[in-house]
C-alpha cells in the first residue's frame, strides 16, 4: 500500500535475490552478507506483520499494473505468519551454517571450501523464491516461485556430494520436476478457461465443470507430491536425511510446507467452488495414511537422520487434517488456526531436531542410533535441545505442538468426527515412541562414551534456542491466531473454542 | 498483581529458578548446588506458610494469574483450601528430600543434572497443587512425567532404562487419554475452571452419557499415576531409581498427583452430589477397594524392601480414592487426611529402606535381621510410620482409618468396613515381621558392606529427614484435633466442598 510495505517487500525478495548474486560473485564475503541478512530480513518481515495488524490485509502491485495485466502481491495473515516462520528458521540455520561449513574448511579442503562457496548464494536464493511464494497472489506467480525453490532446493542437496546424496537429489529433481509440469499443466487449463491467474478473480469465477476438475486434480496431485504426502513420499526421506543437516532442517522446515502452501490457497480460495467433502476426506485420510506409515518407519530406522526424516512424513500427514476438518462450516477457522500453528510448532522443532541430529552425526562420526549409548555425557546440550523439540513433535503441554493439536482435536470433537481425534492422539504416542528410541540409548550410561570431534558451541546453542521456542511459542499461540484471523478464507470467522450447552 | 498471585509466582519460581541454574554449575561445584537447592526450599517454605495464612483468612479468593494462550483458553493459577494443602505437603516435603537427597547422592555422578530435574519435578507438583483450571493441570501433570523420567533412569543401567521406559510408556498413553478427556469436556463445557461443588451442573441433563465416559477416561488417566489396580504395573518397576527420588515419587510426586487429580475431578469438577447422581462413585470406591485388598496382598509375597514399600503404596493411595468416592464430610475428610498422612508415613518409610542400602548395603527383608542395633534412630522411624501405617493409635495413620470408617458408615456402605478391615490386618502381617526381624532377631557378626560415619550411625544428612518426618507423623496423629494439624485444615474444606 504505502511506501513502507513496498520497501519491506523488496527487502524481502529482492534483499536475498541480491545477497544471493553477491555471495556468488565474491564468496569469501559470506559472513558479512549473513550479518546483512539478519536485520534485513526481520525487520522487513515485523513491519508486514505490523502493517497487517493494524490496517488488515491488503495486495500491491508490482510496476504500478493492477490485475489481470500486472503482477500483485498479497499480504494477509497467513501470508505473513509464513513469512515470520520462514524468517525465523532461515536465520537460525544460517547461524548454525556459518560454523557447519567452516568447521574443517582447512586450506586443504577443496570439497569444503566449495561446499561453502556453494551454500550461501544457494541459501539466500531459497529465501528469496520461498519469500515470493508466499507473497504471490496468483497461480502463475505462485508457479514460478514454487519452481525457483525446488531449483535451489535439489542444488542444496546435492552439496553434500557424496553418492547417496547425488541419487537423492536427482530423485528429488525428477519428483519436483513432474510435480511441477503437472501444476502448469492446471494453471494452462485454468487460464484457458478464464483468462486470468489471480487467485481471488477465481474464486468468484471457477463454477464446477470438466476441465476445472481436470485442472485442480493435476494441481494437486503435482503439489501433494512436491509435499510428500503418503503415499508419494518416497523422496523425502533420503533426499532430506542425505543432504548437509542444516539444509536437511531448511527442507524439512520450510521447503515441503511451500507446495502445502499452494495447496491450501487453491482448496480454501480460488477453486472452493469445486471442493467437494470426498475429496477433502480423500487427503485427510491419505493424511493419516502418512501419519502411521511415516511414524512406523521411524521406529525401524537404524540412523539417527532418516528417523528424522520418516518423522517429516509422518507430521505432514497431520497438516492434510485440515481439509476434512476446515472445509466444514461449523468451526472451520479453529481447524485452519490449529492446522497452520501445527505448520509453525513442526518447523521450530524440526529445525531444532535436525539441527542437533547434525551435532551427534558430526560428533559421533555416525548416526547409528544402535551405538548412541552415553552420547548424552558428552553433548548434554544437543541431546537435550532434541528431548525438547520431542516434546513439542509429540505434542506434550505447553509446547506449541500441543496447543496445534488441541485445536485440531477441539475441531474434531465439537464436529463429532471421532476417528480424526483417535488419529491425532494416536500419532502422538506414536511419536513419543521412536523419540523415546533415540533416547533411552543416549541416556543409557557406558564407561567411556566415545566422542571423535568437538562441536563449536554456537552448533549446540542454535539447536537449543530453537528446541526452546518451539516450547515457548505455545504460551504466545493467542497472537498467532490473532494474526492468522487476518484475511481467513472463513465467513464471520467467529473463533468459538466451545459450542456452548 | 495480587499479593496471592505474586506468591503463587514465586513458589513456582523458588524451585524452578534453582533447578535451571544448577543444570549449568560444574559436577565439582557440590557447595554451589547445595546452597540453592537449600535456599529454594526454604523461599518455598514461607511463600507458602504466608499463602496458607492469606487463604485461611479469605476463603473466597479468585484465582489469581491468567495467561491466555488461545481465546476462550487460559492457564490459570490460584489458591484454595485444597491447593494449601498438597502445596503444603510437597514444599515441606521437598526441604527434606533436598537434605536427604545432597547427602544420599554425595560423589554419584551427574548430580547437577540430577539436581535440575529434581527441582523441575518439584515445581511440576506445586503447579499441579495451584492450578486453578483442568487446563493447566494438564500441563503441570505432563510437565511432571517428563521432568521425573530422568530421575528414574538416573543410574542408566539397562533395569533402570527397561523400568523407565515402562514408566513412561504407561505415563504417556495415560497423559494421551488425559488429553482426549480434557479436550472433550473443552468442547462440551467450554473453559472448566475448578470451583467448590462443581461446574458441570447445567449439562448433567443434556449430556449425561458423555460425561460419563469423560468421567472414566479421566479417572483411568489418572489412575496411572495413582497406579489404581490395573494400571500400577509400572510403579514396582519404577523402583530402580535411587532411595530419595522413590521417596519423592511415592510420598509426594507422581502418585500424589494422580490421587490430587481425582480429588480435584470429583469435587471441583464434577462436585460430588453431580459425580453422585450420575452414578459415578460407588464403581469407584469399589476399584479403590480392589487396590486397596490386591496392593497389600502383594507386598506380603515381596522380599525386597523397596518393592514391598511400592505395593504398599499402590494399597495406600487408593484410601484417598476411596474416601473421594464416597458421599459425606466425614469420608471426605478421610480421603484428603491421608492424601498427607500417607505422605509423611511412606516418605519415612523410604527414607528408611534408604538409609539401610546405603549403610549396611540391605536391600532385602530377609537380612535385616537385628538391624534396629546398627541402625537404632532409623529404625525407630521406621517403626512408628510402619505401625502408623497399620492405623494403630496415636500415629497418623490411626486417624485417616478411624475417618474412612465413619465416612463408610455415614455413607451408607457398610462393605468399605470389611475392606478397611482385611487391609489393616493384611498390613499388620507385611509389616510386622519386618520389625521383628529389626528388632529381636539377631544382626549378623558381619554386615555386607559397612559404612562408617563416624559418629553417628549414618551420615547426618539421611538421619536428619527420616527423624523429622516421623515427629511429624506422631504429631499429625496425636495433635490431629488441635487447630494446626492437617486433620483442622481438611475439615476446613470438607466444610466448604459439602457447602455448609
Amino acid at each position: 500500500m504505502n511506501s513502507a510495505s513496498q520497501a519491506a517487500i523488496s527487502a524481502l525478495i529482492l534483499g536475498p535475490l541480491i545477497l544471493a548474486v553477491l555471495a556468488f560473485v565474491y564468496p569469501r564475503q559470506w559472513r558479512w552478507l549473513c550479518l546483512t541478512t539478519f536485520p534485513l530480513l526481520s525487520s522487513a518481515v515485523l513491519m508486514l506483520a505490523w502493517q497487517v495488524f493494524s490496517s488488515g490485509p491488503f495486495r500491491i502491485s508490482m510496476g504500478g499494473w493492477t490485475k489481470p495485466l500486472g503482477i500483485e502481491l498479497r499480504v494477509d495473515g497467513l501470508a505473513v505468519f509464513l513469512l515470520i516462520i520462514t524468517t525465523g528458521i532461515g536465520l537460525g540455520v544460517m547461524l548454525y551454517a556459518m560454523r557447519y561449513f567452516e568447521r574443517d574448511s582447512k586450506p586443504g579442503n577443496v570439497d569444503q571450501i566449495q561446499r561453502q562457496a556453494y551454500f550461501w548464494p544457494l541459501c539466500f536464493f531459497l529465501l528469496a523464491s520461498l519469500n515470493a511464494l508466499f507473497l504471490s497472489a496468483d497461480i502463475f506467480n505462485l508457479y514460478v516461485t514454487l519452481e525457483l525453490t525446488g531449483f535451489s532446493a535439489v542444488a542444496l542437496i546435492a552439496l553434500a556430494g557424496k553418492g547417496p546424496a547425488l541419487t537423492a537429489a536427482l530423485r528429488y529433481l525428477f519428483v519436483s520436476l513432474s510435480g511441477s509440469l503437472c501444476y502448469l499443466l492446471g494453471v494452462a487449463l485454468t487460464y484457458g478457461m478464464y483468462a486470468t491467474v489471480d487467485t481471488s478473480l477465481l474464486s468468484s469465477e471457477v463454477e464446477p465443470n470438466f476441465v476445472m476438475w481436470t485442472a485442480l486434480i493435476l494441481m494437486t496431485g503435482g503439489l501433494v507430491a512436491k509435499a510428500a504426502l503418503f503415499p508419494i513420499h518416497f523422496w523425502l526421506p533420503s533426499a532430506h536425511a542425505n543432504a548437509p543437516s542444516p539444509v536437511s532442517a531448511l527442507l524439512s522446515a520450510l521447503v515441503v510446507k511451500g507446495s502445502f502452501y499452494i495447496l491450501l490457497r487453491l482448496w480454501f480460495e480460488a477453486f472452493d467452488a469445486l471442493v467437494t467433502p470426498a475429496a477433502a476426506y480423500l487427503l485427510g485420510w491419505l493424511g493419516v495414511a502418512a501419519i502411521f506409515w511415516g511414524s512406523y518407519k521411524a521406529l525401524i530406522q537404524p540412523r539417527l537422520k532418516l528417523l528424522v526424516a520418516y518423522s517429516t512424513v509422518a507430521q505432514l500427514g497431520y497438516l492434510f487434517l485440515v481439509f476434512p476438518l476446515a472445509l466444514t462450516e461449523s468451526s472451520g477457522f479453529v481447524a485452519w488456526s490449529g492446522c497452520l500453528l501445527f505448520l509453525g510448532a513442526h518447523a521450530c522443532a524440526k529445525t531444532a531436531m535436525f539441527l542437533t541430529a547434525g551435532n551427534i552425526l558430526h560428533a559421533a562420526g555416525h548416526d547409528r542410533i544402535r551405538d548412541l549409548d552415553g552420547i548424552t555425557h558428552v553433548l548434554p546440550v544437543s541431546v537435550f535441545s532434541f528431548a525438547l523439540s520431542g516434546i513439542s513433535l509429540v505434542g506434550l503441554p505447553p509446547s506449541s505442538g500441543f496447543v496445534a493439536k488441541w485445536l485440531l482435536l477441539n475441531a474434531s470433537l465439537t464436529q463429532g468426527k471421532w476417528a480424526w481425534a483417535a488419529v491425532i492422539i494416536l500419532g502422538s504416542l506414536l511419536a513419543a515412541a521412536y523419540i523415546m528410541r533415540v533416547l533411552t540409548h543416549a541416556f543409557t550410561r557406558v564407561a567411556e562414551p566415545e566422542l571423535t570431534n568437538p562441536i563449536p558451541p554456537v552448533m549446540e546453542w542454535t539447536g537449543f534456542t530453537l528446541a526452546l521456542l518451539a516450547i515457548a511459542l505455545g504460551f504466545f499461540s493467542q497472537w498467532s491466531v490473532e494474526l492468522l484471523r487476518f484475511g481467513a478464507p472463513f465467513t464471520g470467522a467467529a473463533f468459538s473454542v466451545s459450542v456452548s450447552p | 498483581m495480587s499479593v496471592e498471585g505474586l506468591l503463587i509466582i514465586g513458589i513456582l519460581l523458588s524451585s524452578f529458578l534453582p533447578g535451571v541454574i544448577i543444570f549449568f554449575l560444574r559436577e565439582e561445584n557440590h557447595l554451589g548446588r547445595s546452597f540453592l537447592n537449600l535456599l529454594g526450599a526454604g523461599i518455598k517454605l514461607i511463600l507458602v506458610a504466608v499463602l496458607l495464612w492469606e487463604v485461611y483468612r479469605f476463603p473466597d479468593q479468585v484465582d489469581a494469574i491468567r495467561w491466555s494462550i488461545l481465546p476462550g483458553i487460559d492457564l490459570a493459577l490460584g489458591a484454595d483450601a485444597t491447593s494449601i494443602l498438597f502445596v503444603t505437603l510437597s514444599s515441606v516435603l521437598w526441604l527434606l528430600t533436598t537434605i536427604y537427597a545432597i547427602g544420599y547422592l554425595e560423589g554419584a555422578p551427574h548430580r547437577s543434572r540430577f539436581f535440575g530435574f529434581f527441582s523441575l519435578c518439584v515445581t511440576a507438583t506445586v503447579g499441579i497443587a495451584l492450578s486453578a483450571n483442568l487446563l493447566t493441570f494438564l500441563v503441570f501433570y505432563e510437565l511432571l512425567t517428563v521432568s521425573t523420567y530422568p530421575l528414574v533412569v538416573h543410574r542408566g543401567t539397562a533395569e533402570a532404562m527397561a523400568g523407565g521406559k515402562m514408566y513412561l510408556t504407561y505415563t504417556l498413553i495415560g497423559g494421551a487419554v488425559l488429553l482426549l478427556g480434557v479436550a472433550w469436556l473443552y468442547s462440551l463445557a467450554g473453559s472448566v475452571e475448578f470451583a467448590e461443588r462443581g461446574v458441570l451442573d447445567s449439562l448433567v441433563a443434556s449430556h449425561s452419557w458423555e460425561l460419563k465416559v469423560i468421567f472414566w477416561m479421566l479417572i483411568a488417566a489418572f489412575g496411572v499415576k495413582t497406579a489404581l489396580v490395573p494400571l500400577h504395573g509400572w510403579l514396582p518397576r519404577a523402583m530402580v531409581a535411587p532411595a530419595p527420588v522413590s521417596a519423592l515419587l511415592h510420598a509426594v510426586a507422581v502418585v500424589k498427583a494422580g490421587a490430587f487429580g481425582i480429588v480435584r475431578i470429583v469435587y471441583d469438577v464434577y462436585g460430588i452430589q453431580t459425580a453422585a447422581d450420575l452414578e459415578l462413585l460407588h464403581p469407584l470406591a469399589i476399584i479403590a477397594s480392589i487396590t486397596i485388598v490386591y496392593g497389600s496382598i502383594r507386598a506380603l509375597f515381596q522380599d525386597e524392601l523397596k518393592k514391598r514399600l511400592a505395593y504398599s503404596t499402590v494399597s495406600q493411595v487408593s484410601y484417598i480414592v476411596l474416601g473421594t468416592a464416597m458421599l459425606g464430610p466425614l469420608a471426605t475428610t478421610g480421603g484428603l487426611v491421608h492424601l498427607v498422612h500417607q505422605g509423611i508415613l511412606k516418605i519415612t518409610l523410604f527414607f528408611g529402606a534408604g538409609n539401610y542400602a546405603e549403610t549396611l548395603n540391605i536391600h532385602r527383608v530377609s537380612a535385616m535381621n537385628g538391624i534396629g542395633r546398627r541402625l537404632p534412630l532409623t529404625t525407630i522411624a521406621f517403626s512408628i510410620s510402619a505401625l502408623g501405617m497399620i492405623g494403630l493409635p496415636p500415629m497418623a495413620g490411626y486417624v485417616s482409618k478411624s475417618y474412612l470408617q465413619a465416612g463408610a458408615i455415614q455413607a451408607g456402605e457398610g462393605w468399605v468396613l470389611w475392606v478397611l478391615g482385611a487391609s489393616s490386618l493384611l498390613n499388620a502381617a507385611y509389616f510386622l515381621p519386618i520389625l521383628f526381624r529389626a528388632w529381636f532377631l539377631k544382626p549378623p557378626v558381619e554386615w555386607p558392606e559397612e559404612r562408617s560415619f563416624g559418629r553417628w550411625e549414618t551420615h547426618w544428612m539421611l538421619l536428619v529427614p527420616p527423624l523429622a518426618t516421623s515427629v511429624l507423623v506422631l504429631y499429625a496423629g496425636l495433635f490431629a484435633e488441635s487447630p494446626f494439624s492437617p486433620l483442622a485444615w481438611v475439615k476446613l474444606i470438607a466444610a466448604r466442598e459439602s457447602g455448609e
